[in-house]
């Protein structure tokens, strides 16, 4: 498992939290709990297994939606 | 946006100024499908992850007022549901400036010092633990370490709020995201990105933003179930009453914006607001609680005292006195108690004497061998247990220096007392007014827990005029006491060093630490006063209260916008899309403007 922060364009509704989190829901290997969309720092945080996606599957999901991706750090946990 | 708007424009010219029909209906259905685009793509991609956001519903009213040939209605509300995104992002922006502020003050690069010798700029990313770094005059120190060679000045403002520059040499600690004012220092990092006090303070006001209270959850759970009843009703009235007029203008009413905003935007301000002036606040909850207290209780030492005990009066019962001061520091040199610290501050050094052998009396002081000499060196019960005699001058004096407030060292040598010196904790400059900030912001009890003598708490709890005082408390006792206040029903905060005192910190419902950038005090506390001043105190409360009211006003505005709306709907002629729309836009609008007055609040005593 991993963990993901990617940091987002500054977010400006409430309801693209939804929509972001509705979207990285649907991947499979995300772990769908973790999953934690903060409006304020535009921060998309949650774990992964490695081994069935990857974080750039992850922010191409982001993208699709509308969102630009700044950055993102990957960690072990 | 701004094509919707030349077009919306021209078309109104047009049809005033001309009277052309025709031209204006095409404007306005141009203006519409271009404004209509940006918002029908957002709501697409909102379906497909199975959402249904605002955009849906404002795409769905924009296509059926096409339908009974409103044109005129979807082109006013496309630009008028874009413009009022695009003033939401920039006024959103300026609400979360004070917190971007403290996020841009972190370190990007840093010199470090490759293998051949040579410093070369990388990224903060590249310096691992144990790397050796350069930080030049007006550089960021990049991360916490410990200074190799170099000496300088160092402002530490990101971390403490204190804004003169510090000296720095070898052996010294610095800090990531610090500045180095002038020098130059060689650094060792000891820990880096986001392990740094720093980087954790940062993550802490992060989490802290986007916290949520009871009443956010509940709003959340609400929206997301309320749009979609929306579009139900909105669906229902036009099926039913075939009045596809009211079933669009319901759609755009219903939008409910103005209420999910409304608290984060607040919170945002309010603990951007902190963060500038040395307060760490953490999350809505704390807030609200904060807000709401109406006791504090203190630790004495190292919270409204200074923590540094220095010696306030010296008695001395002998012809020799040298002699006497010898023996005194030589015996306190032996131990690292505070008081023990404090005499030998303050006497310096009165000769070598080779002690023969030391007894640690446990709760008492020190017995010493001393050329022959039993040497004591403690509190009274000592003295009683080495069978001195005390004259009547003596119990006088003794009586005198515990009445002011001091802590007693005495000195006995072979049985008779040679010396009396009253050590004394000063309060900390300024306490006392912050303390009556305190009262007028309606903290009703002002109390102070120490384990020192009932005696010296009655003293500093008169002179600062806290409602009540308790000496002899060890920690367990401070947290049985606030256990026994919260059973009362009362909202206790507790105001501590955040070391010692941490079950305390812990078990208040507020707990705020005096940190001077320790892990401890900031993780395990609720409200941080960075630089441990405690001057901050009044203001955070304050700020606490008036973060607390203006979430309170923008759920009414909210709320009530959205009620409004509703009911004139139903019960009035005027009401149209666009009016609604309008009207929806500006509500979000106000509280977002509303929430940014935080960012300017300042106590006004």
């Amino acid at each position: 498992m991993k963990k993901a922060m990617i940091q987002l364009e500054p977010l400006t509704c409430p309801s693209c939290m939804l929509k972001i989190e509705g979207g990285v829901k649907s991947l499979e290997g995300v772990e769908s709990e973790s999953i934690n969309v903060s409006f304020n720092s535009s921060k998309v945080k949650l774990n992964f297994d490695d081994s069935k996606v990857s974080v750039d599957e992850i922010e191409k999901v982001i993208t699709r939606l509308g969102y630009e991706v700044k950055k993102s750090q990957v960690k072990d946990i | 946006m701004l094509i919707s708007a030349v077009l919306i424009v021209a078309a109104f010219i047009s049809k005033l100024g001309f009277h052309n029909e025709e031209i204006a209906k095409w404007g306005m259905i141009i203006a519409s499908v271009f404004g209509a685009i940006p918002i029908a793509i957002q709501a697409f991609q909102a379906l497909r992850v199975k959402v249904v956001s605002i955009d849906v519903l404002v795409t769905i009213a924009v296509g059926g007022a096409f339908v009974i040939r409103n044109f005129e209605e979807s082109a006013i509300v496309t630009f008028l549901f874009l413009f009022g995104a695009y003033l939401e992002q920039r006024t959103l922006n300026k609400t979360r400036s004070a917190i971007r502020e403290l996020t841009e003050m972190a370190p990007e690069s840093a010199f470090k010092q490759m293998e051949n010798g040579e410093f070369e700029e990388v990224r903060v990313d590249d310096v691992d633990i144990g790397d050796v770094l350069l930080v030049k005059t007006g550089g960021k120190v990049p991360v916490d370490g410990t200074v190799l060679s170099g000496e300088g000045y160092v402002n530490e403002a990101s971390i403490t709020g204190e804004s003169l520059p510090v000296g720095k040499d070898a052996g010294a600690k610095v800090f990531a995201g610090t500045i180095l004012d002038n020098g130059t220092l060689q650094i060792i990092a000891d820990r880096v990105g986001e392990d740094t006090t720093f980087g954790k303070i940062i993550e802490l006001v992060e989490e802290a933003q986007d916290s949520k209270s009871e009443a956010e959850r509940f709003i959340d759970r609400f929206s997301k179930y309320y749009t979609p009843a929306v579009l139900l009703l909105a669906v229902v009235v036009g099926l039913i009453w075939r009045d596809i007029e009211l079933a669009v203008t319901i759609l755009v009413l219903g939008c409910p914006g103005a209420l999910v905003i409304g608290v984060p935007v607040s919170n945002v301000a309010g603990i951007g607001n902190g963060a500038r002036n040395g307060v760490l606040l953490k999350g809505s909850e704390v807030i609200s609680d904060f807000s709401r207290l109406d006791t504090m209780v203190f630790d004495k030492t190292g919270t409204l005292t200074i923590g540094n005990p220095k010696v306030a009066d010296t008695i001395f019962y002998t012809d020799n006195e040298d002699e006497v001061k010898g023996f005194l520091t030589c015996v306190e040199k032996e131990s690292d108690h505070p008081l023990a610290k404090a005499i030998v501050e303050y006497f310096g050094d009165f000769g070598t004497y080779s002690i023969e052998k030391t007894d640690v009396v446990k709760g008492g002081g020190i017995v010493a061998g001393i050329s022959g000499h039993r040497v004591a060196v403690g509190n009274a019960a000592l003295m009683r247990a080495e069978n001195v005699a005390f004259t009547e001058k003596m119990t006088e004096d003794i009586a005198l220096m515990e009445t002011e407030g001091n802590s007693l060292v005495l000195t006995s040598i072979d049985g008779e007392l040679k010396a009396l010196i009253g050590i004394r904790d000063q309060i900390r400059p300024g306490v006392k007014d912050d303390l009556q900030r305190l009262k007028r912001l309606g903290v009703k009890n002002l109390v102070v827990l120490s384990g020192d003598n009932q005696g010296t708490v009655d003293i500093v709890a008169k002179e600062l005029g806290l409602t009540e005082a308790h000496g002899h408390m060890l920690p367990e006792d401070k947290q049985k006491y606030i256990k026994e206040l919260q059973a009362e029903g009362k909202i206790v905060a507790f105001v501590g060093d955040g070391v010692n005192d941490s079950p305390s910190l812990a078990l208040a419902q507020i707990g705020i630490a005096m940190g001077s950038g320790t892990d401890v005090a900031i993780e395990t506390s609720d409200v941080v006063l960075m630089n441990s001043d405690f001057s901050r105190l009044p203001h955070a409360l304050g700020l606490a209260k008036a973060t607390a009211a203006n979430m309170l006003q923008n759920i009414s505005i909210a709320v009530g916008v959205v009620l409004v709306l509703l009911a004139s709907v139903f019960f009035s002629e005027w009401m149209n899309m666009s009016v609604g729309m309008l009207v929806h836009e500006a509500s979000i609008l106000v509280v977002i403007l509303n929430g940014m007055r935080l960012l300017r609040y300042k106590l006004r005593y």
